[in-house]
């Protein structure tokens, strides 16, 4: 099993928001995870990649708990996180920022530049281009072009097309689909836009109130009644 | 009829960049306009010179014919322009509640600002969470404390940058919803990348491209152009 | 924070304050009440440093130079005037002013943020050396030399007003002091209620915000940092008169610091806090002072190294934080179905 979560608990201060998740994601799955706004899944991504403390469970990748390890020693064990915001370093150029997420890829740098690269031919044109002189579409495949640099077992992705232009959103989901067939890598989505959800995942979580409460398929979401009744009405 | 807000060839330079281009642009009184364009076409720095957060480097801005280039922020929020920026502005230390009160107060008795704020609460939905603090809540619920606080200041014409980011298919259902309400009394101009949501609200559409205005039409129209989806909507058939 | 529970909390604090005013001559000696008593002018210099650095979001690196400011004002309108009242009124006044000068060349200046830090450091170092430099003749105003770095000796005390002749004793001025530390922390508690406190603490929260929705911030700012500065300026005032002294030491970067670590000690974005924190350290200093054997400033360097880390919050909002833990949650818990398990007794700020 690539990641196994049981009864994780966590929150900001006072306010626990994760009330005992369990769920388990196996090598090479796309899962994605569905749920409305304040129902945990931001802190859930925070908690697996360990920037919010666990008050309770355990989180295990590939057999190894990490449920008290830092980030950075997350990060060594093959996580990878693209949040939402991006946080490219905007004064460096695109290589640049490649190269800052090739520390972890055992490969030579060049050769894993190159090897992402081929995932991302919008990037090949904008090299020499400074981060934050990019659109927030190119920004958000350089967000997840600077991951893959690094070689990650487990991707957690936060709402990769929030304020992306179709056409962008397009390309990311073409290369996400690419990387699904490629079978070397896991992914763990969270997502609001369905039909993205839908061509991505091939399983869904629906998480409510802290707890991963159904799972789905990704062909039941596409029906406005199931989804109704899976995420919950909020108001 | 005088426009309610009007851009004569706006430009907006940053050092050798141009971000905004000789933009014209009007807008009538009571309309609801959408802005699409590729992510840094210039959407957003237009609406910063339209609510005075950045000045124009050439050209002027007009509300109701009274020349606003180059005024504060805060004068032109007085004269009735309300935003929701892209990056949420929200007190993020403050309750929901306490958000909303804060946009309701200015200039208003405090009667007034009360009752103005408990109907912005029930009308964004927020009554629920409404002594929670801003800072501790989900990208999307954050979204909506700052539409609301946007609604809570009356303004008669309402910017809103990518209202729907974050929401979840339902509650983009609302969003549409509530846009076509504020509606009936005041105008919007909305940045959107949902097309799905744009399809929901849009009659006039404004096309932004590399900083200029590529085609203004009807929604339909707009979809269906080439250009339009060379450069922004892609393969998905609109 | 309710209305309610906050209205209590200020009576109760009014409570105390009044309650040392009056006691603290009945427990303590001579000795001890002077101590105290500069405790307390101390602690309304950390009022303004808090009021305008952890509810205004201004970093002012420079309530010295208004302390100082005020400090010398009364010093020379009381050594000319004979009377305390006029030099009292006029020690608040010019740092106020001087205070929104400066501001307004920030604010309306559109200065970041970071640099209202480096300016407000710049100011005070200038007038060290200005103050410095006001040996001979030349410097004296009126009846007052203000004697370069030597300072002002024999600087007349309060009097009762219009009685130039009945001067205050140690225990009025204690009296005064304390009156004085009560006035400020009400006057800042009503502000802070206020519609205008509001608003100066959601621009603390989002500046952009706040001009969006209409309100001018340059001028809340200034106005906060103008309060800020007469508060110090106040301050400056009961400092000079305890020691019956001033020196350009008041302008000096030790002084400027001190201040910054009662506020951090004590608790950003608090009240109580600033005043405990300069309390404590004041103490902490004058035992420090009675003994040869460590350095003091190097003991405070070490408080401070040691609360940035260990508690960045401050005191007064860790044990503030820790009753709320043990107190039952007070508000009516959210509905459920729409939000989170438990959005129950949240007390302000993260």
């Amino acid at each position: 099993m690539m990641l196994q979560v049981q009864g994780l608990r966590a929150g900001y201060g006072r306010i626990p928001i994760l009330a005992g998740a369990s769920f388990s994601v196996a090598q090479g799955e796309f899962v994605g995870i569905l749920g409305h706004n304040g129902m945990g899944k931001t802190t859930l991504l925070k908690a697996l990649m360990g920037y919010l403390p666990a008050t309770a469970g355990s989180v295990t990748l590939e057999g190894r708990d990490i449920t008290r390890l830092s980030p950075t020693a997350r990060a060594r064990l093959g996580l990878g996180y693209v949040p939402q915001g991006r946080q490219i370093f905007g004064a460096l150029t695109v290589r640049e920022n490649l190269r800052m997420g090739c520390l972890l890829s055992k490969r030579p740098e060049a050769e894993t530049i190159e090897a992402v690269l081929a995932l991302f031919p919008r990037l090949h044109r904008l090299l020499d281009r400074a981060g934050g002189a990019l659109s927030g579409g190119e920004q958000q495949l350089l967000a997840l072009a600077r991951c893959l640099c690094g070689d990650p077992r487990l991707v957690l992705l936060d709402e990769p097309t929030e304020g992306i232009q179709p056409s962008i959103n397009e390309e990311i989901v073409e290369t996400l689909l690419a990387l699904r067939r490629s079978r070397d890598i896991t992914i763990l989505l969270v997502e609001q836009k369905l039909d993205f959800i839908a061509a991505l995942a091939q399983r869904i979580l629906i998480i409510q109130k802290g707890a991963i409460t159904r799972e789905t398929t990704p062909e039941a979401v596409q029906d406005p009644a199931l989804i109704a009744e899976f995420v919950g009405m909020a108001a | 009829m005088t426009p309610l807000i009007q851009a004569q060839a706006a430009t907006m330079r940053f050092g050798g960049v141009t971000a905004v281009n000789h933009v014209d642009f009007t807008l009538g009184e009571m309309e609801l306009r959408c802005l699409i364009g590729p992510n840094g076409a210039g959407k957003s720095t237009f609406f910063k010179m339209l609510t005075g957060q950045l000045v124009p480097s050439s050209g002027a801005v007009l509300f109701r014919g009274r020349d606003i280039t180059g005024a504060a922020p805060h004068e032109i929020a007085r004269l009735g322009i309300g935003i929701k920026t892209q990056v949420p502005n929200v007190f993020n230390g403050l309750t929901v509640r306490e958000n909303i009160a804060i946009a309701a107060a200015r200039g208003k008795s405090v009667q007034q600002a009360r009752r103005i704020t408990e109907e912005t609460l029930t009308r964004a939905r927020l009554t629920g969470i409404a002594q929670r603090v801003v800072g501790q809540l989900a990208h999307g619920q954050r979204q909506w404390v700052e539409i609301a606080t946007v609604l809570a200041q009356e303004p008669e014409l309402v910017l809103l940058d990518e209202p729907a980011a974050g929401m979840t298919h339902e509650e983009v259902l609302r969003t549409a919803e509530l846009i076509r309400e504020i509606n009936r009394s005041q105008a919007l101009i909305v940045v959107e990348h949902d097309m799905q949501f744009i399809r929901m609200i849009a009659r006039r559409v404004t096309v932004f491209n590399q900083g200029s205005i590529l085609v203004e039409d009807d929604v339909e129209a707009v979809l269906a152009n080439q250009a339009v989806r060379d450069v922004y909507l892609g393969k998905q058939a609109a | 924070m309710s209305l309610s529970s906050g209205t209590a909390s200020f009576l109760a604090m009014l409570a105390i304050g009044l309650a040392l005013l009056v006691g603290a001559p009945m427990v303590f000696d001579l000795f001890a009440l002077l101590q105290v008593t500069v405790f307390v002018a101390m602690a309304v210099l950390a009022l303004s440093q808090g009021f305008i650095w952890g509810y205004g979001g201004i970093m002012s690196f420079g309530q010295s130079a208004f302390f100082g400011l005020g400090g010398y004002t009364y010093a020379v309108v009381a050594m000319n005037a004979g009377d305390s009242t006029g030099a009292v009124l006029l020690a608040i006044l010019l740092p106020t002013l001087f205070a929104a000068l400066l501001g307004y060349f920030m604010f309306y200046g559109r200065i970041s943020d970071a640099y209202v830090g480096v300016i407000t450091l710049t100011v005070t170092i200038i007038l060290f050396s200005v103050f410095n430099s006001t040996a001979g003749d030349a410097y004296t105003i009126g009846n007052a030399p203000l004697g370069g770095f030597n300072g002002m000796p024999a600087v007349p005390p309060l009097n009762i007003p219009g009685r130039p002749d009945l001067p205050l004793e140690p225990e009025q001025l204690w009296y005064a002091s304390m009156g004085c530390l009560v006035l400020v922390y009400g006057l800042l508690r009503g502000i802070l209620a206020s519609r205008f406190g509001r608003v100066v603490v959601a621009i603390r929260e989002n500046e952009t915000r706040a001009q969006l929705l209409g309100y001018d911030t340059r001028l809340y700012k200034l106005l906060v940092f103008a309060i800020g500065g007469g508060i110090a300026g106040a301050a400056g005032c009961l400092f000079t008169n305890w020691g019956g002294f001033i020196s350009p030491t008041v302008f000096s970067l030790a002084t400027s610091a001190q201040v910054l670590i009662y506020v951090l000690v004590g608790g950003l974005g608090t009240l109580l806090g600033p005043i405990l924190g300069a309390i404590a350290i004041q103490y902490l200093i004058s035992l420090l002072g009675a003994q040869q054997v460590i350095n003091a400033n190097l003991v405070l360097g070490v408080i401070l190294a040691a609360f940035v880390l260990l508690v960045p919050q401050g005191v007064v909002p860790v044990l503030r934080d820790a009753l709320a833990r043990l107190r039952p949650p007070s508000h009516p818990r959210a509905k459920p179905g729409n939000g989170l398990p438990d959005a129950a007794g949240v007390e302000a700020k993260p």
